[in-house]
């Protein structure tokens, strides 16, 4: 059986394992609360798996461990960001948001303040941060289609993105929550599955002795020493330290503030259920950015990663893939193949499981935050509204394919730390201000959400991503006037000033009364929606 | 049912059970044991982390130091806020169940048996 054929036969069989999943959690969605929330009856273990399938995205899997083999230590910090962050939604975010909020990141707002105001402006950023955590999915599985077609073909990467938007349109369409949370589920015991036999593979080439991995990734790249310190990709000038600064802050105020992930904490029965699926996660994620170090060192220490290589050229994005076929036996051997197919595969259903669970998280919010309250007033019906959010999932499905198929060029990990930039900048502000300050109020959450939002998407389109350096968005012109590529550290903080400025320069005096109902029902569970017993 | 009003999307307005269980001595309670780990736990790990992001930037020479084999300073940093993450994380949940899970669940039966027989 030639490799293609296998290849072919994996993915084939990853598409189908998913589409079965769903139709038979299809048969189980009733109301709303099924499709958005899953009828909240996960228990803390299954949601921890099924928010570790959501989490670990293809970012994590392709762009950290090619970041690591391009750029050795400096590509660590994102495994530490990204897990560090779990700290912020377990501690301050995910019980308090479980009891207080339905369905989406705007309930635990609306709970307190002006409906329609609120929600739109929730709404509008749930579905900025998420369309640009489609774009980074979608440009990845475009890349790693190509990889295994062996050949730059433009029309098998549009081709394969067109594919994934539709298939993460069946999947919320005809599975909803239930269905979507069954992928990840399974997505992420394939994840953890391919990178242990991995990890396991790369280790026993080295005797299992981890510093002569590291002293083969040091020698093999040519950069000795330097490949193992920190500095190599950000440590070049003030400028660059301060870009570091900057995604080490977006990255670990980030998290608690992704729409996507928010909305899991729905879908367990009590706030103790949603901790113990938090601490699910960071034991899985944790362990799995372990071992992207064994995976981005590894690939440093045994593929080419020089100028002009296949691990260079795609950004670092191919690592992984290409050394699964190294440690299978090679280029040309069946257990190269065999490995290559096999760990493409896993890829595939992980960027399929993430890119599920982002579509269903705007969809919702388009349906149950922007058509049941803002256009209807809170006159739709459930039936409706869950309509109104399929006929989303399509929306969103189309745009995300549209703008997926232009975004190529970008770095997959980037535009992952853009999201998080954006959701640490325009949603972690209100979040936190709507739990712990009683004065805060709708004024205070619009302006924090739209501040954030418009200081951190301004930014980056005047930063030299957009323009004005040689891999740009658009080269030939300039119009950088920003200097950093990360625009955390300045749009986080702007984000919180405006909540601030917002809030003090309103007076609501019912918002503030209506605290006191929030507090006792975010700490006690008081009233809080209760799962559907079928 | 729930006890959300459809029409605005709102929880019923000032229930004054809110008020009731708010003003009692176990929500204080609750309020201020939660708050003693969150609020200096999440200090302490965020400061611990731009520590480490603003060591690895701007105290090379400490980061570079070799501790055995090709393990540097900056790795072993780095494996500590994987090590600190795990221990806070499961510190918080042993404090949560122990100290704070029974007063809420208190509190929560009190509002069930004021609202019971079909109030929600």
């Amino acid at each position: 059986m030639s490799s293609d054929t296998l290849t072919a036969i994996l993915f084939i069989g990853v598409v189908l394992l998913t589409v079965g999943i769903t139709f038979w959690a299809s048969r189980q969605n009733k109301g709303a609360a099924d499709f958005y929330a899953g009828g909240r009856s996960f228990s803390g273990f299954q949601n921890g798996m099924a928010i570790s399938g959501d989490y670990m995205s293809a970012a994590s899997f392709l762009g950290i461990s090619g970041a690591i083999a391009l750029y050795g230590y400096d590509g660590f910090l994102y495994s530490i960001g990204f897990l560090v962050a779990w700290l912020v939604a377990l501690l301050l975010v995910a019980e308090l948001l479980r009891n207080s909020g339905r369905y989406t990141m705007a309930d635990q707002l609306a709970y307190r303040m002006r409906q329609r105001p609120v929600r739109t402006a929730a709404s509008t950023s749930t579905v900025v941060v998420s369309i640009f955590y489609l774009l980074a999915q979608m440009v990845g599985a475009g890349a790693l289609v190509a990889l295994l077609l062996g050949a730059e073909s433009q029309s098998a990467k549009n081709l394969t993105i067109i594919g994934v938007g539709l298939l993460m349109v069946f999947y919320v369409t005809v599975g909803g929550m239930k269905g979507t949370t069954w992928v990840q589920i399974v997505k992420a015991v394939l994840l953890m599955g391919g990178t242990i036999l991995i990890t396991i593979l790369v280790l026993a080439k080295f005797d299992f002795n981890f510093s002569e991995l590291l002293g083969a990734a040091a020698s093999n790249t040519g950069k000795g020493d330097a490949f193992l310190q920190p500095g190599l990709k950000y440590g070049i000038d003030t400028t660059s330290k301060i870009d570091f600064l900057s995604l080490g802050l977006a990255l670990v105020l980030g998290t608690a503030g992704l729409p996507h992930i928010l909305i899991r904490f729905y879908t367990v029965p009590t706030a103790k259920a949603a901790r113990t699926s938090v601490l699910w996660a960071i034991g899985l994620i944790g362990a799995f950015y372990l071992m992207t170090l064994a995976l981005g060192f590894g690939a440093a220490a045994l593929l080419d990663t020089g100028a002009g290589s296949k691990v260079a050229a795609s950004g670092g994005n191919l690592a992984s893939p290409l050394l699964a076929e190294a440690v299978g036996g090679g280029d040309g051997t069946t257990g190269g193949a065999v490995l290559l197919a096999l760990i493409s595969a896993v890829a595939f259903a992980t960027i399929l499981a993430v890119v599920a669970g982002l579509t269903l998280t705007s969809a919702s919010s388009v349906a149950h935050d922007l058509y049941a309250t803002v256009f209807k007033k809170g006159k739709a019906t459930e039936r409706d509204e869950v309509r109104v959010a399929r006929i989303s999932a399509f929306v969103i499905g189309g745009v995300a394919i549209a703008l997926a198929i232009p975004a190529q060029k970008l770095n997959i990990a980037f535009l992952v730390a853009l999201a998080f930039a954006v959701a640490a900048s325009a949603n972690l502000p209100s979040l936190i201000y709507n739990l712990f300050w009683r004065r805060f109020n709708t004024r205070g959450a619009t302006w924090a959400i739209y501040g954030g939002l418009i200081a951190s998407v301004g930014l980056v389109f005047f930063s030299p991503v957009v323009s004005g350096s040689e891999t740009a968005l658009f080269t030939g012109h300039d119009w950088s006037y920003f200097p950093l590529s990360n625009p955390g550290i300045i749009s986080i903080p702007l984000g919180f000033f405006f909540g601030w400025l917002g809030t003090v320069t309103s007076d609501e005096p019912d918002t503030a009364a209506r605290f006191t109902e929030l507090e006792v029902r975010a700490f006690t569970g008081a009233g809080a929606e209760q799962a559907v017993r079928h | 049912m729930s006890d959300l009003d459809q029409s605005t999307g709102q929880a019923h307005r000032h229930d004054p059970v809110y008020d009731e269980l708010h003003a009692t001595p176990e929500f204080d309670r609750l309020r201020k044991l939660y708050r003693g780990f969150a609020f200096p736990a999440t200090v302490a790990f965020f400061a611990w982390y731009l520590l480490y992001v603003v060591m690895s930037n701007w105290a090379t020479g400490f980061m570079d130091t070799t501790i055995a084999g090709n393990i540097n300073m900056a790795l072993l940093f780095g494996l500590l806020q994987f090590l600190t993450t795990f221990a806070i994380a499961w510190l918080y949940a042993r404090y949560m169940n122990r100290n704070v899970d029974p007063i809420a669940r208190a509190l929560e039966k009190r509002y069930d048996d004021r609202l019971g027989g079909g109030a929600r």
